[in-house]
């Protein structure tokens, strides 16, 4: 086959160059390479990690789709709220996906664009494949990011994100922190006024809240999320349905708690995701939800409160709304932050979702918990581990010390 | 007595090749070679040089740790060829076999009237202790020190490995009295398993512990049955020793003669009739596979497909080896074959790759590295397949750092290289564990005695 020939001769050709690095990132995307096993064992099982990669990204393609429609919904529901009357007539319409291509596709772009290009860039200058880390994190950045922020600022975020997050720790396989959420991090932190609030959730909220301020007379859109209303003891307009299926404002892909756990079943059938992760985050964040209302119930806090709203969301909703579900499945589990033990794991998850609902309740700027809860299991996992692994280092002393007494 | 050896974790490589249950006899080669890089750790001190002539059991070179460790030509014939590598490194002893083979005499022996010290000696002489290996650092078992037990694993569970119910057969005065020698070398027990449905000549030998064994691969492997019987602590040493070495141990006792011939299996799907041939430990290969092989863009190896060594056909088989491996080498591109959905490679995960559906299938794998090398990024995958009470990629990553007292706590006396073939073999990050773990036990075995 010509393509082939003439590939594997550019191949050769580039060998040992400084391109060679960004040259073989693509020539790998196209063709499997033809190395073959020296040493140690002779077989290779099927499975690399662009394999392991993609799989994840196969999970995270309902959720981008879901949310394109979704930025589409939100923003004309805000418009006209009688849409909201019949979800599913008003839902999957070319209106709704046409917002979602200008608005979350360039998301997607700027994040896979900057992303990659920084990768290729540490690449080329520490001479070293282009690993594969960032195919997800470039995929799960657009999704957790609320619709209307600005290209700029992503752009900004994910080089952070990629240098500090990543590569000064090595690159792929290296880092402590969630690279996707140092960049969801960065952005909250660095541009606070933008990131929370109550307008940035919907695609043009805040254009709208420009004009009026400048003068103009149309009706204001509202950009709440759910957390946000419960945060100021508002009413939730949203029926139970809604909240499941994702027809809710809220980052990109985040929304649909129903097309999250299809993708959870997808990634534990696979075998790339940990269910026990997963599963002990929804363990965690249900007992602290639990935890809250009964301390409502006991009326230790009072609708007089400003915590009452979040602390009286029943702790089943509590697992639907906000990013808790996305971050159950698809970043806690990021293998290379998470505890690498199977022990290790239950506490591991059981911590993340258990602080996730503690810091959505007590955080008064920014009714959410998640990434932060996450991020700091992260710093955490290292510690898990190796209590788990010095029981296992303190049976063998058992041991020893068993047969020379 | 017996006491099951039952393991889930674990995988079976099911391969198409599979020796036929038939030997034939092949005749003699012209050379063959005995390399002295196949006694990992020992340092040879050549006695013959080029020129002399050797009678079959006649020592060639001697480690140089412990000169009382001679190591016996295989055939008589001269001494053709010295063969050195780097810093004049002894890679081959080359003899030209005599037509008929002429045996040195050693002293007939019935092992059980002998002392532990009479046993060592008499190995000792004829070149017999090299088959005696320990654990830690899973090299030639050190004569000084004493062994808590023996192990014999007569259960073989490596992909297409030979099938040692079949090779042994009729060996029974041989193992017997080899056993009754060897189990004098420790104060404790010598154990012997064998597999599940087996009628293994070992089943019948007296003055051992039989264990049965259960489960997939690494089930036959050496260190599983250790770990699962008797593990090792810091400062103890289990020998083993491999049931088809033990023929040769129990017919030099029998007969006086060191005959290091052995059945070994031809197999995988390069050869047109996997089966079984008798062959002289140092064999060289082309005259092994003679007519079987085809030998066109083909992988040889002497050994198994796991933990076995890369051979050319002109190379010779391996000195503890009785099994050689043909595969396709995968030197091939595959078009989108990082995502597209796979039916003939096998893989524990179900990301797309479909060899979960078909548990009984064989499969005809090349050597195609599947992907390219990486940092470790996919967890708890290694432990599926990891019956020790390890963490393996802990140790793994102890190993690699080279935290000595790291490797010691996880777990470092307790494995072999061959531990870790099958994490290699499912590793996403395509890492090299079995290399890891050979580096890292050197060095232990150099800090730490």
């Amino acid at each position: 086959m010509g393509l082939k020939e003439n590939l594997h001769n550019l191949k050769e050709k580039y060998r040992g160059t400084k391109m060679a690095p960004a040259f073989n990132a693509i020539h790998t995307f196209l063709y499997l390479p033809n190395e073959v096993t020296h040493g140690g064992t002779h077989i290779k099982a099927a499975d690399d990690l662009k394999r392991t990669m993609n799989t994840v990204i196969l999970a995270l393609v309902p959720c981008l789709i879901f949310g394109m429609f979704n930025a589409g919904y939100q923003h004309y529901a805000a418009i006209d709220g009688s849409l909201r009357a019949d979800v599913l007539a008003n839902f999957f319409t070319f209106d709704n996906l046409w917002i979602g291509i200008i608005k979350v596709l360039p998301l997607v772009i700027i994040s896979y664009g900057v992303g990659l290009g920084v990768e290729f860039i540490f690449a080329i200058i520490k001479g070293h494949e282009v690993e594969e880390g960032y195919l997800v994190t470039g995929m799960l950045v657009p999704l957790i990011v609320p619709v209307d922020t600005p290209l700029w600022m992503l752009a900004v975020a994910v080089v952070f994100g990629v240098i500090i997050g990543k590569e000064v720790f090595g690159g792929t396989g290296m880092n402590i922190l969630n690279p996707a959420l140092t960049i969801r991090a960065f952005l909250f932190f660095a541009y606070p006024t933008w990131m929370s609030g109550d307008k940035v959730w919907v695609q043009g909220a805040v254009e709208r809240a420009n004009e009026i301020a400048a003068g103009s007379t149309a009706d204001a859109i509202s950009g709440e999320t759910i957390l946000g209303s419960y945060a100021q003891n508002q009413d939730v307009i949203y029926s139970t349905f809604d909240k499941f299926m994702g027809f809710i404002p809220g980052s990109v892909g985040e929304t649909s708690t129903f097309l999250i756990l299809l993708g959870a079943a997808f990634l534990i059938f696979t075998k790339i995701g940990s269910w026990r992760i997963i599963l002990s985050t929804f363990i965690g964040a249900a007992a602290m939800g639990l935890i809250f209302n009964q301390i409502v119930a006991a009326d230790i806090i009072t609708e007089s409160s400003k915590f009452y709203g979040l602390m009286n969301t029943v702790w089943w909703e509590h697992l639907m709304i906000g990013g808790l579900a996305f971050g159950a499945v698809y970043m806690a589990t990021d293998p290379v932050t998470a505890s690498q033990t199977n022990k290790g794991k239950w506490i591991y998850g059981f911590l993340i979702g258990f602080f996730s609902i503690m810091i959505r309740v007590f955080n008064p700027a920014y009714p959410e918990g998640v990434f932060l809860a996450i991020l700091l299991m992260n710093v955490f996992a290292p510690t898990i581990d190796h209590y788990v692994v010095q029981g296992n280092v303190n049976n063998r002393l058992k041991r020893a010390k068993v047969k020379t007494a | 007595m017996s006491k099951d050896i039952r393991i889930k974790k674990g995988l079976d490589i099911k391969l198409v090749g599979i020796a036929e249950k038939n030997t034939t006899n092949v005749s003699l080669s012209g050379v063959y070679a005995i390399k002295p890089t196949d006694f990992h750790g020992v340092t040879p001190k050549l006695i013959v040089k080029e020129g002399v002539n050797v009678k079959a059991g006649e020592a060639l070179f001697y480690s140089k740790s412990d000169e009382r460790l001679l190591f016996s030509s295989p055939v008589s014939g001269k001494v053709v060829e010295l063969i050195r590598g780097a810093r004049r490194k002894v890679l081959a002893i080359k003899i030209a076999a005599d037509t008929t083979q002429e045996y040195k005499q050693f002293e007939t022996k019935d092992a059980a009237k002998m002392s532990a010290e009479e046993v060592k000696n008499y190995l000792f002489a004829a070149g017999c202790w090299p088959f005696i290996k320990q654990r830690p650092y899973d090299v030639i078992a050190n004569p000084n020190q004493a062994p808590k037990s023996i192990f014999v694993s007569a259960y073989a569970s490596a992909p297409l490995a030979a099938d040692l119910d079949y090779i042994l057969a009729g060996k029974e005065a041989e193992l017997q009295a080899a056993l009754t020698a060897v189990s004098k070398l420790t104060e404790g027990i010598v154990h012997v398993s064998v597999g599940a449905n087996s009628n293994s000549p070992l089943s019948k030998i007296n003055g051992v512990e039989l264990h049965k064994v259960f489960g997939p691969h690494p089930s036959g492997n050496v260190g599983t049955q250790i770990s699962k019987i008797d593990p090792i602590n810091k400062g103890e040493v289990v020998w083993f020793v491999t049931p088809q070495d033990l023929v040769i141990i129990g017919e030099l006792l029998l007969t006086g003669k060191f005959n290091a011939s052995r059945t070994v299996a031809l197999t995988g799907s390069k050869f047109n009739n996997p089966q079984y041939v008798t062959a002289i430990a140092g064999a060289n290969i082309a005259d092994v596979v003679a007519n079987n092989l085809e030998n066109d863009n083909t992988r040889i190896i002497s050994g198994n497909v796991l933990s076995g060594v890369e051979v050319k056909e002109d190379g010779y088989l391996g000195y503890y080896d009785n099994q050689i491996t043909a595969i396709p080498e995968g030197n091939d591109y595959e078009l989108f074959g990082w995502t597209k959905p796979v039916f003939n490679k096998i893989s524990t995960s179900r990301a797309l790759t479909f060899s979960w559906l078909n548990p009984k299938k064989m499969f005809n794998l090349n050597t195609n590295t599947n992907g390219e090398h990486r940092a470790f990024v996919v967890t708890g995958s290694y432990e599926k397949v990891f019956p020790l009470d390890i963490y393996p990629m802990q140790l793994l990553k102890a190993f690699m750092y080279k935290d000595l007292d790291e490797m010691e706590a996880l777990g470092g006396y307790e494995v072999a290289p061959e531990d870790f073939a099958l994490t290699e073999f499912i590793c996403v990050s395509k890492q090299p564990h079995q290399k890891i773990i050979r580096e890292g036990l050197d060095l232990m075995r150099e800090e730490l005695g």
